[in-house]
């Protein structure tokens, strides 16, 4: 009972805490400095050739990062099938 | 009196997600609802991300449907993306960890499987 | 094995399902979505398969070795597209201005022309295959594991 009354005054505190560190970042709705995404927006057209940013911004002015992501996806899914597969060789040794 | 005290919903409401997967992570003993909290502060962080790219008035940042004055940022969706793909690899990890410790231990209580016999 | 009307239904829903995902890979670079987005719902096509019929069914109709060439596939088309345009810098967009992909949209709002992106359309393509083949194979294989002690070879 007194460990989760603990907890509970803790989780209030971090929440306070995380709240005020967000709000000191820029108040929700107004971000102050983006001289980048303004540079985005505005040349996405004519270089990229596309009417989605977004993509525009994935897979030509951010290619590496997608290339990493896909490389996590395929080293995850060879980490699943060969924890799977190992119990048939260890049953066949014993 | 709204300039002194910060209160952006939003952003109190990625805290509170946080704030509770903490709690569940560090205070509970079975291994599914672990599973469950570090689901949860994934979720927190991703709508952390998507709040802060917000411009107000603004809309989605695509060419087909409105002009380019009241667009959002681009940059933190695509960041998000990247993030909820990375999320669900590591979780389908940590599944098929928990399905082979339960076959050889036979519980799902953490503290049952801390030992290291051969 | 579920009742005979939901075999029936899930059967007749398939081609739907993957007629939708497959459109919101293609019009990646027109309209919200791209490749993760339209994978993802292919992926939850095949899971619904997964429920109605026994998974031991489902293994006979996606066999291992279609999954692994489609999967590899994928991943050797996004790399030979980044290679392709080693002569400026590692990763260039050279299909802007010739005559495959590269038509320009005019500045400003427009009704989108499927013709334009660059290369941006080839490499939604081989991310939604990527996708599509692992997180199948992922399902397929949790199915497996945990209901018999079967293990795919």
């Amino acid at each position: 009972m007194k460990r989760q009354v603990t907890g509970l005054i803790l989780l209030l505190v971090l929440v306070a805490f995380l709240v005020w560190g967000m709000h000191l970042t820029h108040p929700f709705g107004y971000p102050g400095a983006s001289d980048m995404d303004d540079y985005m927006i505005e040349n996405a057209q004519e270089e990229t050739g596309s009417n989605n940013v977004v993509a525009a911004v994935l897979f030509d002015y951010r290619l590496l990062d997608t290339l990493g992501e896909a490389t996590i996806l395929f080293t995850a899914v060879m980490g699943v099938l060969l924890l799977v597969r190992a119990s048939k060789r260890k049953e066949n040794n014993s | 009196m709204t300039e002194h005290i910060p209160l952006d919903f939003p952003f109190l409401a990625a805290a509170l997600l946080m704030g509770i997967s903490f709690y569940i992570i560090i205070f509970k003993k079975n291994l599914i609802k672990l599973i469950m909290g570090v689901a949860m502060l994934a979720a927190g962080v991703n709508l952390f991300l998507v709040a802060l790219g917000y411009r107000a008035g603004g809309g989605a940042p695509i060419y087909t449907g409105i002009p380019k004055e009241t667009m959002v940022l681009p940059v933190p969706q695509a960041l998000t993306l990247t993030s909820i793909v990375i999320n669900v690899a590591v979780l389908a990890l940590m599944l098929t960890m928990v399905i082979r410790i339960y076959r050889h231990t036979g519980s799902l209580d953490s503290e049952k499987s801390r030992k290291l016999k051969g | 094995m579920l009742s005979k009307i939901v075999r029936t239904v899930t059967n007749g829903f398939m081609p739907i399902i993957i007629i939708f995902g497959l459109y919101i890979i293609a019009h990646g670079h027109l309209t919200p979505g791209g490749g993760f987005q339209g994978g993802a719902v292919v992926v939850s096509g095949v899971v619904m398969l997964l429920v109605a019929f026994n998974s031991q069914e489902l293994k006979k109709s996606l066999r291992e070795r279609v999954l692994s060439i489609m999967e590899s596939s994928g991943a050797l088309i996004f790399i030979g597209l980044a290679f392709a345009g080693i002569g400026t810098v590692f990763a260039y967009n050279l299909l802007v201005g010739s005559p495959i992909f590269g038509h320009i949209p005019p500045t400003g709002p427009n009704p989108g022309d499927i013709w334009t992106g660059g290369v941006i359309p080839l490499m939604n393509f081989a991310v939604g295959l990527k996708v599509i083949a692992g997180l199948s194979a992922v399902v397929l294989a949790l199915a497996l594991f945990s209901s018999g002690e079967e293990v795919e070879e």
